[in-house]
Parts: C-alpha cells; sequence; structure tokens
C-alpha cells in the first residue's frame, strides 16, 4: 500500500497514469449524467409543492456538494503538503481552487434562478446558507489570489495552504447553516435521519447527477493536477525527454 | 412536446439552470486544455532557446 502511494506521488508516475485514468472517468460520469439529466428532467414527476422548478436540484446539489468537496480536497491536500512535504500534494491544492470556485459559482447562479420563482427572490442578504457559500468563493479569490502574488512556488504553496486550512473552518458553518439558523434554504433533503425524503422516480436521477458529476469533476481535477505537475518539473530531465518525444512525432 | 419544454411555466428558470451548468462545465474542461497547452508552449520555447545557447 505504501509502496503504492509512494509510487503513485512521483510526478512522472501520476503523469502517465492519471492520463489514462481521465477518459475512463469523463466517459462513465458523462454516461451518468446523460441518465440524471434526461430522467431529471422528462420521467421524474414534478414536486408537489414546488411544481417543475425543482428538477434545478438536479444541478444544483451536485453543483454545491462538489463546491464544498473541491475545499476540503483543497485544504487537506494543502495540510498534507505542508505536513510531510509532499510536493504532489500542494499541486492538488493548487488544481483543486479554480475548479471549487467554478462550481461554489455554478451553486450560487443556480440557487438564486431557483430562488426567484420560489422564493420571490434572487438574493437574500443575511441569510446564513447563501452567505456562507458566497464566502467561500471570495475564500477560493483569495486562494487564487494568494498563489498568483507569490513568484516563488514552494513560498506560495505554504502560504496559501495556510488560508485554505484557516478557510475551512467554514465548511462545517455551509452545512449547518440550515440547522443552525433561521434559514430561506430548505434543510437536508437528502442527508436526513429517516433517509432521503423522496421517491425513488426523482432520487434514482438526483443520485447518478451527483455521482457523474463527481466523476466528471474527478476528471477535471486530474486533468489540472497533471498541469500543475508539469508546470513544476519544468526543469527537470523527464519533462524533458517527454516534451523532445512529443516534438520529435509533430515534426 | 412543447408541454413537456414549459415545464409547467417554470421552463425559463429550468433551462438557464441546465444550460448554465453545461457552459461552466465546457469553460471548465477548454480552460484546464488551455492552460496545458501554454505550460507546454512553455516548456518548449525554453528548450529551444537552451538548445540555441549550445
Amino acid at each position: 500500500m505504501w509502496k503504492f502511494l509512494h509510487k503513485l506521488a512521483s510526478p512522472p508516475h501520476f503523469y502517465d497514469l492519471s492520463a489514462k485514468m481521465i477518459p475512463w472517468f469523463a466517459i462513465i460520469g458523462g454516461i451518468f449524467i446523460m441518465y440524471g439529466t434526461i430522467a431529471g428532467l422528462f420521467f421524474a414527476p414534478p414536486d408537489y409543492q414546488q411544481g417543475d422548478a425543482f428538477r434545478i436540484i438536479y444541478v444544483h446539489v451536485p453543483a454545491a456538494y462538489l463546491s464544498m468537496m473541491a475545499y476540503m480536497i483543497m485544504a487537506i491536500s494543502a495540510g498534507i503538503g505542508l505536513i510531510w512535504r509532499i510536493k504532489l500534494s500542494h499541486a492538488v491544492a493548487a488544481a483543486a481552487a479554480p475548479l471549487g470556485a467554478w462550481f461554489t459559482f455554478l451553486a450560487l447562479a443556480t440557487g438564486m434562478i431557483w430562488g426567484r420563482p420560489m422564493w420571490g427572490t434572487w438574493w437574500e442578504w443575511g441569510d446564513p446558507r447563501m452567505m456562507s457559500e458566497l464566502i467561500m468563493l471570495f475564500l477560493y479569490f483569495g486562494y487564487m489570489a494568494l498563489r498568483a502574488a507569490i513568484d516563488d512556488t514552494v513560498k506560495a504553496d505554504k502560504a496559501s495552504a495556510v488560508l485554505a486550512i484557516v478557510g475551512a473552518v467554514n465548511i462545517p458553518i455551509i452545512h449547518f447553516s440550515v440547522e443552525w439558523w433561521n434559514s430561506l434554504h430548505q434543510g437536508s433533503t437528502l442527508l436526513r435521519d429517516g433517509g432521503p425524503a423522496m421517491p425513488a422516480e426523482m432520487l434514482y436521477p438526483l443520485l447518478a447527477m451527483i455521482f457523474g458529476f463527481t466523476l466528471i469533476f474527478g476528471a477535471l481535477l486530474l486533468g489540472r493536477v497533471r498541469t500543475e505537475v508539469l508546470f513544476r518539473e519544468r526543469r527537470s530531465r523527464w519533462v524533458r525527454n517527454l516534451v523532445c518525444a512529443q516534438e520529435g512525432r509533430n515534426e | 412536446m412543447s408541454e413537456l419544454f414549459a415545464m409547467g411555466n417554470y421552463g425559463v428558470f429550468v433551462w438557464s439552470s441546465f444550460g448554465l451548468t453545461l457552459i461552466v462545465l465546457l469553460v471548465c474542461i477548454a480552460q484546464g486544455n488551455w492552460h496545458h497547452a501554454a505550460v507546454l508552449r512553455d516548456i518548449k520555447t525554453r528548450i529551444r532557446a537552451m538548445e540555441l545557447d549550445k
């Protein structure tokens, strides 16, 4: 196990292996998203209160869940990088940030689009769920700005890792905001006592969307980690050989 | 058929959500590929410069 992990963390090996994994993640994720989209839009029954507007959850829930998952990946990888000085984990943290920011944006935007017909407002200042999610977007921006401001990669890794770890305090706040405070946002539909509050025809497409989005996110993350690895190893022999081999093939 | 796409008068909201999601996913893919290509290009330029120095 440790030997496998050690090998995985070696940049050239990761670079090769991830290239083989990405298409599988993308294809399987794409199939689940296709099923989830078609079943969610056309075959799931309309909600008894929300009508067809509830179908927005099929994109909102995966986006919101992944926006937090990306932050956890970022903070935990940054922590591992800080403690054990594993270069690859800093690369993972740096790669997760822009994706996390995009999914946070998507969660906020689809939430607003849902809020307009359901709550009668696009945005509610002072709503704990919305504010904590918005703060996460700014945490991502801060993390990326800090990295961009420091030229030395090692220093950027350390400084941004501290920011990521401190900001992780926001994650439980987002998750429990609907329980701790009075929020316009409805409570959890899936992770609640007594199981998901949905019939199977609604639930299965949602689970498929969550799983499919997770795989697509995985493919996107792996792709970005590869870019990070390539950049960080730009002066190494294996990158030189790799690039020269590519040149040879192109010419 | 048009009833199917009307989504009980919530069509604008439902379709814009799904459309926006598709756009964000495509942007994520494009951004990643573009960034990767840019890094590769820089490395190639550097290697060429080093070879000219020799």
